[in-house]
């Protein structure tokens, strides 16, 4: 038997663009999403952050999971399984959703694209099949595909986005509007472009048939040339997402099917995300759980920090008082902002402590020598990173 | 009618003088910034020479910018992104290369092809400026105390230095006293054999100054180039987005903000002195504008001997100034590129493009270059360091077209034959484009526009005396409490309400925004009015 073949069941998938991503991961630093293998970084974790932050990058979301959810009754169940009224999303417009447990608890974020009246594609981090059937029990005209292998998927990020991809050939492109779909004929094929992202900066996603996906980063990668293109890892898409404030599974939100502790979840309350939960719209998963929680208000709230000093507050308490005695919450991520210069964070704080002084203990390393300090944090209203190239349409070149 | 008066003018809106007033308008006080040039910026500015090129004409990056500053002022809000920029390739005399590769593996490895003994000595060299830079970083948004002084924040401020100095042990006090009178050469002798590394390793020890690799006083100037950072990662250089203009213009944002006025076009040409107080300025235009206070941003020389009436001095000050070392040393070139140029004896590696280029030679070539400074020359095979930030920056050059900064040390102030004229600006440029077409074949059918910058163009534009870009040697006479001279190293200068906030004061030279910074604290001091400026950032690391 070939060696090479003895261990293939446990070997990773490896991506549609994984020739090319190969090529470019001088680092050999992969790690896994979803059971594809998925690059950590490329080159230098920052220097891709700052070409996301400077000119534009790329992140490969294959590994992301995609359904097509189809039939008359698609729009119900979908409308039934969200929180959001998806009744009114226009044809070819992208909006940003999350979906709960009967008790209100977040199951995962995501987001749904209308395709057609009786198509939708949701896109989400981890897999939701099992999910999307339960939700579908009762209708009697929804079929939901999973196509997560089946589509290659490409989000191209940064100042400099709409001009690759205008200089790609995408003729129009630039009269996109954030969270609008358009659909570009592609060598007998379709390209459809998302203006979405996870960055909060200008930036695209290409959906395309996996037969054309190594054509089209090429073409990509040439438009690309002279605006400093640059496939970008986890290490940096998380430093993007921190600074745009979104959230993360397994960082600010545990999943609901997922946890075995009690009210170890969240709900989309206490992650700041009420905006999302409409009670106007008919009934849908877990309504009632959400409407007490609404009245009762969030025990935590998801909050944005400016923390003092420039030590990350990694795993941090927070505190009601420097001393650092009375408990009100936890960091739930951190990091040192390259492009806001400032210690940012976000953080799980008990709601009615949200006014008062806000400390966290902040614990570092120094050459073997564990050392610890308080450090005041202020509460920001508003994302650290939100540049107005990002809701600009047409967006500017760089 | 009632003329005005302002609480404070500040004549030149580099970018300490915009820091300064920034501080002071956030304090509360009416400021004016009155610039000479029809743009801003002093030496720490973006300027379209060429129609789709924005050179950073004069400084071309950024490490010393107190990142205190630049999160106190939210620099972020009023446009300045900074960006690290990868490691520096260095060209040797004979062919060989040297790269600096931004991972720590990578840059072993690339050491060790040259000297395994080199790429292991790192490691102790690193460590060792690490500790020296920690000291003198921790000065840098302090003022300076006066060593004859009983008062008792002096008092308090010596220490202060003396307990940091204490805390480097007995060994490094030792060396580090060593290490403030001794040549780059030296210094790097006791770590390298490799020629090319010891080059490389030597170049920031004479960018800027008047002193070659073997001069003592270089090692101080090499720690002055590396106690930067970026992000905390010390020795790191960044390219700020939109060129150099970009940190001027976020902090001149900040201080309209806070209420401050900008006049560009507003040349001083002399400060007016009543009753032994500085109470104004009169602009070259013969108007007369009055303050409660005047900062002056420009160097001590050109301060006290071009825009004071030597009669309102104290005795010896003029002096003083005309004896201030303020040596010009350097030249600039800035080309426009139509192309990446490739360089000879380098792996096709896109990551060593966004990176900069040493062409240093040797340290023989570099002090040859000195000799010839000394002689009113320029060198035919000078130190040049470069950089291509188009390559990185979207804004700078059209797609696909580049933008390099030339900095080039040795340039005399004036020839020895007689001052500059253009066709010897010309040709001290063709000098430097030769040195690189020899690095790199086709250089020359590559450039599109080119800009030369002699220290006669850098003080005529600038008005930095000699062209000099740190306003004043960096050496240990002019350093710390001595800068710019004994006895006035606390931003206040020898005529009550004048003071002082460019780089002829402590910290001394580059885009720290320090000096600004500290001058603002000691101006509201004196007013009795709480202090605006941020204390420095990195006291646990």
């Amino acid at each position: 038997m070939n060696t090479a073949e003895k261990y293939a069941d446990e070997r990773l998938m490896r991506s549609h663009f994984h020739p090319r991503e190969a090529a470019w991961n001088v680092r050999d630093a992969w790690a896994s999403w979803n059971g594809y293998k998925f690059a950590e970084c490329y080159y230098d974790a920052e220097y891709e952050y700052f070409c996301v932050r400077n000119s534009c990058a790329t992140y490969d979301i294959c590994p992301m999971q995609k359904y097509y959810v189809q039939g008359r009754d698609a729009e119900a169940m979908l409308n039934r399984m969200v929180t959001r009224d998806i009744s009114k999303l226009p044809l070819d417009r992208v909006t940003y959703v999350v979906w709960c447990t009967d008790q209100g608890r977040m199951v995962d974020d995501g987001t749904i694209f209308k395709l057609a009246d009786d198509r939708f594609m949701l896109t989400c981090g981890s897999p939701c099949g099992a999910w999307l059937k339960m939700s579908a029990f009762g209708f009697s005209d929804v079929t939901v595909t999973d196509m997560s292998d089946h589509i290659a998927a490409l989000s191209l990020q940064g100042p400099t986005s709409c001009a690759v991809l205008k200089k790609m050939g995408l003729h129009g492109i630039d009269s996109a509007k954030p969270f609008d779909i358009r659909h570009f004929p592609f060598h007998g094929d379709t390209l459809m472009v998302s203006r979405t992202g996870f960055t909060g900066d200008l930036g695209y996603e290409l959906w395309v048939n996996p037969e054309l996906a190594l054509q089209m980063w090429d073409e990509l990668y040439a438009a690309g040339a002279d605006y400093n293109i640059q496939p970008f890892g986890e290490e940096a898409t998380n430093m993007a997402r921190l600074e745009a404030g979104f959230i993360m599974p397994g960082m600010e939100f545990n999943e609901a099917l997922k946890t075995i502790h009690f009210e170890h979840d969240q709900t989309p309350f206490e992650l700041n995300l009420g905006w999302l939960v409409d009670f106007n719209k008919p009934h849908f998963n877990g309504r009632n759980a959400l409407l007490k929680e609404k009245e009762r208000g969030p025990k935590y709230t998801l909050t944005r920090l400016d923390i003092e000093g420039n030590k990350p507050a990694e795993h941090s308490y927070l505190y009601s008082n420097k001393r650092c005695t009375r408990e009100i919450g936890y960091v739930t991520s951190a990091m040192w902002s390259p492009a806001v210069k400032a210690n940012i964070a976000l953080a799980m704080v008990k709601t009615d402590c949200l006014e008062g002084e806000i400390w966290a203990e902040i614990y570092y390393e120094k050459e073997l020598r564990q050392y610890n300090k308080a450090a005041r944090c202020s509460v920001m209203k508003k994302p650290f990173w939100a540049p107005a190239r990002a809701r600009a349409t047409p967006p500017p070149d760089y | 009618m009632v003329m005005k008066k302002y609480d404070a003018i500040i004549i030149g809106a580099g970018h300490n003088g915009l820091t300064n007033a920034a501080y002071l308008a956030k304090a509360g006080l009416d400021v004016v910034v009155v610039e000479k040039n029809d743009y801003i910026g002093g030496a720490s500015t973006s300027r379209e020479m060429h129609e789709g090129w924005v050179y950073s004409s004069a400084s071309y990056v950024c490490s010393m910018l107190r990142q205190a500053i630049h999160r106190d002022l939210n620099l972020t809000k009023h446009g300045l992104i900074l960006v690290p920029y990868l490691g520096t390739v260095n060209f040797g005399d004979d062919g060989s290369t040297l790269v600096d590769y931004p991972n720590e593996e990578a840059a072993y490895l690339e050491l060790k092809r040259h000297s395994p003994h080199d790429a292991d000595a790192m490691h102790r060299f690193q460590a060792d400026l690490a500790r020296y830079a920690q000291f003198i970083r921790k000065t840098l948004l302090r003022t300076p105390p006066d060593p004859t002084s009983l008062r008792p924040r002096d008092i308090r401020e010596l220490m202060f230095l003396g307990k940091q100095f204490w805390a480097l042990g007995e060994k490094e006090m030792y060396e580090y006293v060593r290490f403030f009178t001794m040549s780059a050469a030296d210094f790097l002798e006791d770590y390298f054999e490799n020629g090319l590394v010891k080059a490389a390793m030597s170049s920031a020890g004479i960018i800027g100054t008047a002193l070659g690799v073997f001069s003592p006083g270089s090692a101080y100037i090499l720690l002055h180039h590396v106690m930067g950072d970026v992000d905390g990662n010390i020795g790191a250089w960044g390219l700020a987005r939109g060129g150099m203009g970009a940190i001027s213009n976020a902090i001149a944002g900040a201080m309209q903000e806070h209420g401050g006025e900008l006049r560009t076009n507003a040349g001083v040409s002399q400060v007016l002195v009543k009753n032994g107080k500085a109470s104004g300025v009169v602009l070259e235009s013969g108007e007369e504008l009055y303050s409660g206070i005047v900062v002056s941003n420009l160097d001590a020389k050109r301060t006290f001997t071009k825009i004071m009436d030597r009669k309102d001095l104290p005795p010896g000050i003029f002096e003083k100034a005309e004896q201030f070392k303020i040596r010009g040393s350097s030249g600039k070139v800035n080309i426009a590129l139509s192309a990446l140029p490739k360089f000879k004896g380098l792996p096709d590696n896109r990551y060593i493009d966004r990176g900069g280029q040493g062409f240093t030679g040797s340290l023989e070539t570099m002090e040859r270059a000195y000799d010839c400074w000394k002689r009113g020359r320029w060198s035919d095979d000078p130190f040049v360091e470069s950089v291509i930030p188009s390559a990185w920056d979207p804004t700078v050059a059209p797609p696909g077209k580049h933008w390099m900064s030339n900095f080039i040390q040795y340039c005399p102030p004036t020839l020895a034959d007689g001052p500059w004229t253009p066709g010897e600006r010309d040709r001290f440029g063709q000098a430097v484009v030769d040195k690189i077409e020899r690095y790199s074949p086709g250089f020359k059918d590559l450039i599109v526009h080119m800009e030369v910058r002699t220290p006669h163009e850098l003080e005529q534009e600038i008005g930095l005396t000699e062209g000099n870009i740190f306003q004043g040697e960096l050496t240990i006479d002019q350093l710390l409490f001595n800068r710019p001279f004994p006895g006035y190293a606390q931003y206040r200068m020898p005529v009550k309400n004048l003071y002082m906030c460019g780089s002829s004061t402590h910290p001394g030279g580059g885009v720290s925004a320090a000096c600004g910074a500290n001058a603002a604290r000691e101006i509201l001091m004196d007013l009795k009015r709480p202090n605006t400026v941020p204390e420095d950032d990195f006291y646990d690391e």
